[in-house]
């Protein structure tokens, strides 16, 4: 940024354009894909009333995630309360990749992760927050916050190789 | 800022790139309902929308109080939305629905079936003796124009000729308050925000009518 830049917060339209889809990831990974919406435009309304308050030259992917971080939780605390937990989900997933792919095992996987190790991996991962950010936002220290990434990363590994090798022996032969 | 990235980083953003799915088509929707519902809570401090026209495309962006500014391509849209950004408040979205009443207008008047806006205006990007200048240009009747030295004159300060040059050059509403109407009292266009091309396709237009 050039100096003399910082003073001007730019519109709100250009802070959407740019950050929306990274928002809508992180959203994504926290809630899973059919709760994300609404979390982004909690998270996006909340963040147009305050925009103006925001320092100037402050940085907003991180504030927006600060945002996104509280109204996931709000959504996770909605959806306990509503949902009762069930073993098979109902399969929705029609219009997310193709079957065989390894996409939906992937978004399973995800959703079936504990909620610490996805919000490790969405703010560090999908958002770029270094550990240090991520354990302010989950509370704990960083180490901490940086085990609960590494741990779901490799959680979400194996299930996606166990896939594939399932994949492999199958008779299609087509991986 | 350095980020402190895991050696794995790439690799797992590619793991995870299921998330993408769709992405592009949901954000569209989801900036559409964030433009909804902030105008419903009346967040939104400027909406605007870009249309197309014989001149070029157009800005146009209303506030809560009317429309605030119309710009030519040749302003830059990005920068002006930028100027609104500092002047107004930086909560400005891409929300159509504000500005349907000046897009309509807009088109019956490129189309001839319109010769004066009925749209409420909101000048407070513009002040003192060059909002009196603005005020007057409406009674430029259609198809017809003005010296700046007329302007200067009706507006009650003869000699102020050059600062009515000034008010129509920064004029933020073109079109809908006719600067384009203001010519040199030679005869010859003068300048004008969009370009001089684009002023002479305004007065062909309302002299064909």
């Amino acid at each position: 940024m050039k100096p003399g830049q910082m003073v001007n917060k730019r519109p709100f339209e250009a802070v959407v354009r740019e950050e929306g889809a990274t928002v809508l990831r992180v959203c994504r990974a926290v809630l899973g894909v059919h709760d994300a919406d609404d979390a982004w435009s909690d998270t996006f309304l909340a963040a147009l009333q305050a925009y103006p308050a925001l320092p100037a030259g402050a940085n907003v992917e991180a504030w927006l995630v600060t945002i996104a971080h509280r109204k996931c939780i709000d959504h996770v605390r909605a959806g306990t309360r509503r949902a009762l937990p069930v073993d098979h989900p109902p399969e929705q997933h029609s219009s997310l990749g193709i079957p065989g792919d390894g996409h939906e095992e992937l978004l399973d996987a995800v959703t079936r992760l504990p909620l610490k190790q996805r919000q490790a991996v969405a703010y560090h991962y999908l958002a770029g927050l270094p550990y240090n950010d991520v354990a302010a936002l989950l509370g704990g220290t960083a180490e901490a916050a940086r085990r609960a990434g590494a741990d779901g990363v490799k959680t979400l590994r194996s299930a996606l190789s166990a896939h594939q090798s399932l994949a492999h022996t199958s008779s299609k032969g087509d991986i | 800022m350095t980020l402190e990235l895991s050696p794995d980083h790439a690799e797992v953003v590619s793991l995870l790139h299921p998330l993408d799915a769709g992405l592009e088509p949901a954000i569209a929707s989801l900036h559409a309902r964030l433009a909804r519902d902030a105008q419903l809570t009346h967040t939104l401090d400027i909406a605007y929308r870009v249309v197309d026209s014989p001149v070029g495309k157009l800005l146009l962006a209303a506030t809560d109080r009317g429309i605030v500014r119309v710009a030519f391509e040749l302003e830059d849209h990005d920068s002006v939305l930028q100027l609104l950004a500092n002047a107004v408040s930086p909560r400005i979205l891409q929300a159509p629905a504000r500005l349907d009443d000046a897009a309509r207008e807009l088109d019956e008047y490129f189309e001839g079936t319109r010769t004066e806006f009925d749209l409420t205006l909101d000048f407070r990007l513009c002040r003192g003796f060059r909002l009196n200048v603005l005020r007057h240009l409406p009674r430029i009747p259609y198809g017809s124009t003005a010296s700046y030295a007329q302007v200067a004159q009706a507006a009650g300060s003869p000699n102020a000729v050059r600062a009515v040059g000034t008010a129509c050059a920064t004029n933020p509403l073109p079109l809908i308050v006719p600067c384009h109407r203001v010519v040199k009292s030679d005869g010859s266009f003068g300048g004008y925000l969009g370009g001089s091309e684009a002023k002479r396709a305004l007065l062909r237009l309302e002299a064909a009518a």
